[in-house]
């Protein structure tokens, strides 16, 4: 089974060489010869993904089958690890990953090479550039990371099975979306750069990669949600982010997808921003490759670095030399690259999308610099240090506010030129709203001059809900017009009102879910715990909740045994529910893992929703009894809750307009023509 | 000396003093902050990592039978029961675990440069921008296309109505 993928991996290799050499010297011609080259290089891309895919569905097999002879299967694998876990084996240790992150490339370059009708010549030059990066990921499988190397001597009865931290249910789907993310940001600097190598004077490519980026954009942020959820369910510390570098690499590129998404629009209605967006797309590419080069390498550590090998220096080179080839590019073919308009006033849209892309990029600069800051401390003073939480929630905080304030008054400023009149009419209900709201914080116990944390908490709420009441004045306000021409209701009509731009009030929505997010995070300063060891009958007193510790057992399964308490948790003397923290440990691989509940007063307390989190810290050997961790985390629900509400809002934006607009006409009727009348 | 009620009474004064009154309360309401043992604990028990390797915060570090947590809760604890000052537990800590056991880096010496440098970037990012929003302003318009004219006056007012009918906005 071994041989198969080895070939298939190597065939793909000769399909992806062959696909961008070929391609690229077809580029150099445009008779019929060239065009036949190229034609063949377009199919050798396609089929590179069908060996690609074989290699991945033998290595799937081949854990299904728990075929140990395999070392990639036995190092990650064991015979009773359950079946999506064995699915998952595909992307959870390195060889595996970079393989998964090859498919998807493939299948990327896949869909792209069957649209290539669209404009021949610009899928062309696209191809390549993925046929290059193709290449690379192909080299790193076939002579630095073998996916399907094999156990040297006798065969081992059973594997050293999955990570234990990895054992769990999104675990089968984060890695899959984040690099999802991370991979498809591929599509639109292919097409960057092949823009910039044509010289193509229009923004043709921002068009024809607008969808992609959007989709690769939700899918990054997906993972990124769905990475910080596992870490607040898995690792047990009662915490969802904790400035780790690896968790840093996923944000960087999330910033400047975030930033490209907005300045294309300029280059879209403007044709400003051109050379920025051509670098913007470039660096997210690049951060994308320099998260994993950081996840690789083990050039900084990391709880979430699960394969760490040399192939970093492969990805360095990659960097560099990618690096080079854009500059190079840049430097020969940037005169095509110049601004249709000129800024007309400084409170306009463009100006708040520039101070928008400004404050992205100090987040991502800052994020950068606090991962590296260890590196550079080392190189100037001799040792390491540590940079974590304490020092990004100062040095963050300020921008995300700033950022949070944009969010809220970017939407209410016009393309071209905004009168003050115009924003003191549209703002001023959103700003005596979300005052209010700190108001009401205030009244209700807060005491933002009580700490910086609350201060900052209180400034997060009301920026907060002022991007919440902008949205929804946004809608009410178009949808009120509308619903005054059309005599329809005014959800009827802010349909319509979307329907007529999907991505503009689709991205309303997104702004909409990113405050829920930040509502969410400001909860933090309230946080509280408790930690008690717990006897039968004995109780934790933590905010509104009694919990009292009904028993604690033991359990096995053929993967796991398992300690676990049984919490019946009280609030207002009635009992809401039972809770059931654990701690297992994995048989083959000898590792213990907590596994947390958490319960969301959903029923309790709707808007200030709180998560009762309990932890099972392990047994005191001395008394034979359980410890347990409560957290009581505020508000931490309404993250997820924003994280739908992002995806919802991109699906509504990735729906295409209503191009023609249906209206009633009441045509006269004509009186019949009688033949010979007129002749 | 200056008299009050002269140069002070200018407008551009008054807004100064403003200025530095506003600034004074809102650092004020930044830096206040409890005093007590059990506040103190909380932030500088939030502000050390935990010397086992989990790469946690120490008050986050959630092994049982970890080596280092308990016996660096007890040592904090025991330091603020002294009346030891914030820097001098922070320096014994460092000089009983290294540097690493800081969460943050230091404000002090070649560490400065941590916490400097991002707040540079957002003031050098934000002149830049204002500078290129200034330039852009004041750059002529870009040359039209023959044949293409910019409407003016009851023209543009037309095509302002027209625009509203198709939009109906």
């Amino acid at each position: 089974m071994s041989q198969i993928g080895s070939f298939a991996l190597l065939l793909a290799l000769g399909l992806s060489s062959y696909s961008f050499l070929a391609g690229l010297l077809a580029l150099f011609g445009r008779d019929a010869g060239s065009m036949r080259l190229g034609e063949t290089a377009r199919r050798a891309g396609i089929a590179a993904f069908g060996a690609v895919l074989l290699a991945a569905i033998v290595l799937v097999t081949a854990a299904f089958r728990d075929d140990f002879s395999i070392s990639y299967i036995f190092h990650h694998s064991n015979r009773d690890l359950p079946a999506a876990y064995k699915f998952a084996v595909l992307w959870s240790g390195q060889e595996g990953s970079l393989l998964f992150w090859s498919l998807l490339l493939g299948g990327y370059g896949f869909v792209l090479r069957l649209r290539y009708k669209t404009d021949q010549r610009l899928f062309a030059h696209a191809s390549v550039v993925i046929a290059a990066v193709q290449v690379f990921f192909l080299l790193l499988l076939n002579f630095a990371a073998h996916p399907f190397g094999i156990v040297e001597g006798a065969l081992p009865p059973d594997g050293n099975g999955l990570n234990p931290l990895l054992q769990y249910p999104e675990m089968v789907i984060h890695p899959p979306m984040l690099y999802l993310g991370y991979i498809g940001f591929t599509i639109p600097f292919a097409f960057a750069l092949g823009a910039l190598i044509m010289k193509y004077p229009g923004d043709k490519w921002i068009y024809i990669t607008r969808r992609w980026t959007m989709v690769t954009w939700c899918f990054l942020t997906i993972g990124v949600f769905l990475g910080a959820h596992w870490a607040y369910a898995v690792l047990g510390w009662g915490g969802y982010w904790g400035w780790d570098p690896v968790e840093n690499a996923s944000l960087m590129p999330w910033l400047t997808g975030t930033a490209f998404l907005h300045s294309v629009m300029m280059q879209e209605k403007r044709g400003m921003l051109k050379v920025w967006n051509m670098w913007l797309i470039f660096a997210t590419f690049w951060l994308s490759i320099l998260g994993t080069f950081l996840t690789r390498s083990g050039i900084i550590s990391s709880v979430h670095a699960f394969a760490q090998s040399t192939i970093g220096a492969w990805f360095g080179w990659f960097l560099i030399i990618s690096l080079l080839v854009f500059t190079l590019f840049f430097i020969l073919n940037h005169s095509h690259l110049k601004t249709e308009h000129k800024l007309e006033a400084l409170v306009s849209r463009e100006s708040s999308f520039l101070f928008n892309n400004l404050l992205l990029l100090v987040a991502c600069f800052t994020i950068l610099w606090g991962t590296w800051y260890p590196k550079i401390s080392e190189l100037f003073q001799g040792h390491t240090i540590t940079v974590r939480a304490p020092y990004y929630n100062v040095v963050i905080v300020p921008t995300a506010l700033l950022l949070l304030l944009l969010t809220a008054v970017g939407p209410l400023l016009a393309w071209r030129k905004t009168s003050l009149e115009s924003l003191k009419r549209n703002f001023l209900f959103p700003f005596i709203a979300a005052i209010a709201i700190g108001i009401a914080m205030i009244v209700f116990g807060v005491r933002p001059w009580d700490d910086s944390s609350y201060f900052y908490a209180t400034m997060a709420a009301i920026l907060s809900f002022l991007v919440i009441f902008t949205v929804i004045s946004e809608f009410v306000r178009g949808g009120r017009v509308i619903a005054g021409k059309g005599q329809m209701n005014l959800l009827a009509a802010m349909v319509q009102l979307w329907h007529r731009n999907t991505r503009r009030y689709g991205g309303y929505i997104v702004h909409f879910g990113v405050a829920l997010v930040v509502i969410g995070i400001l909860g933090t300063p309230f946080n509280k715990e408790v930690e008690k060891e717990m006897a039968f009958g004995d109780k934790i007193l933590i905010g509104p909740y009694t919990l009292v510790c009904q028993s604690y057992t033991q359990d096995d399964t053929p993967n796991y045994g398992s300690e676990w308490a049984i919490i019946n948790v009280f609030r207002g003397g009635r009992q809401v529910t039972t809770m059931y923290p654990e701690r297992r440990f994995y048989k083959s691989s000898g590792q213990p893992q907590t596994i947390p509940r958490i319960y969301p007063s959903l029923k309790e307390d709707l808007l200030l929703v709180t998560d009762l989190y309990l932890v099972y810290e392990g047994m005191n050997e001395t008394t034979g009894r359980p410890i347990i961790k409560a957290h009581l985390n505020p508000l931490v629900p309404w993250i997820w809750t924003g994280l739908i509400v992002m995806v919802f809002g991109t699906i509504l934006a990735l729906i295409p307009n209503v191009s023609t607009v249906r209206v009633a006409v009441l045509a006269p009727v004509r009186e019949p023509v009688h033949a010979g009348v007129g002749d | 000396m200056r008299e009050w009620g002269t140069e002070m009474d200018t407008p551009r004064c008054f807004r100064r003093r403003f200025i530095q009154v506003t600034v004074l309360v809102l650092a004020v309401l930044i830096f206040m902050g409890a005093g007590d043992n059990s506040g103190r604990f909380d932030k500088l028990g939030h502000s050390m990592m935990c010397a086992c390797g989990c790469g946690q915060i120490l008050l986050e570090c959630n092994h049982v039978g970890c080596q280092y947590s308990d016996k660096m809760r007890n040592e904090l604890m025991a330091s603020l029961d002294r009346g030891d000052n914030d820097d001098l537990v922070l320096q014994n800590f460092v000089q009983n675990y290294g540097p690493t056991v800081i969460a943050a880096p230091t404000a002090t010496g070649f560490n400065q440069v941590a916490w400097i440098m991002p707040f540079l970037a957002l003031a050098l990012g934000m002149a830049f921008v204002v500078m290129v929003v200034r330039s852009w302003k004041n750059k002529p318009a870009p040359a039209l296309a023959d044949g293409i004219t910019i409407p003016h006056g009851g023209e543009l007012d037309d095509f302002k109505r027209r625009a509203r009918q198709e939009t109906d906005l």
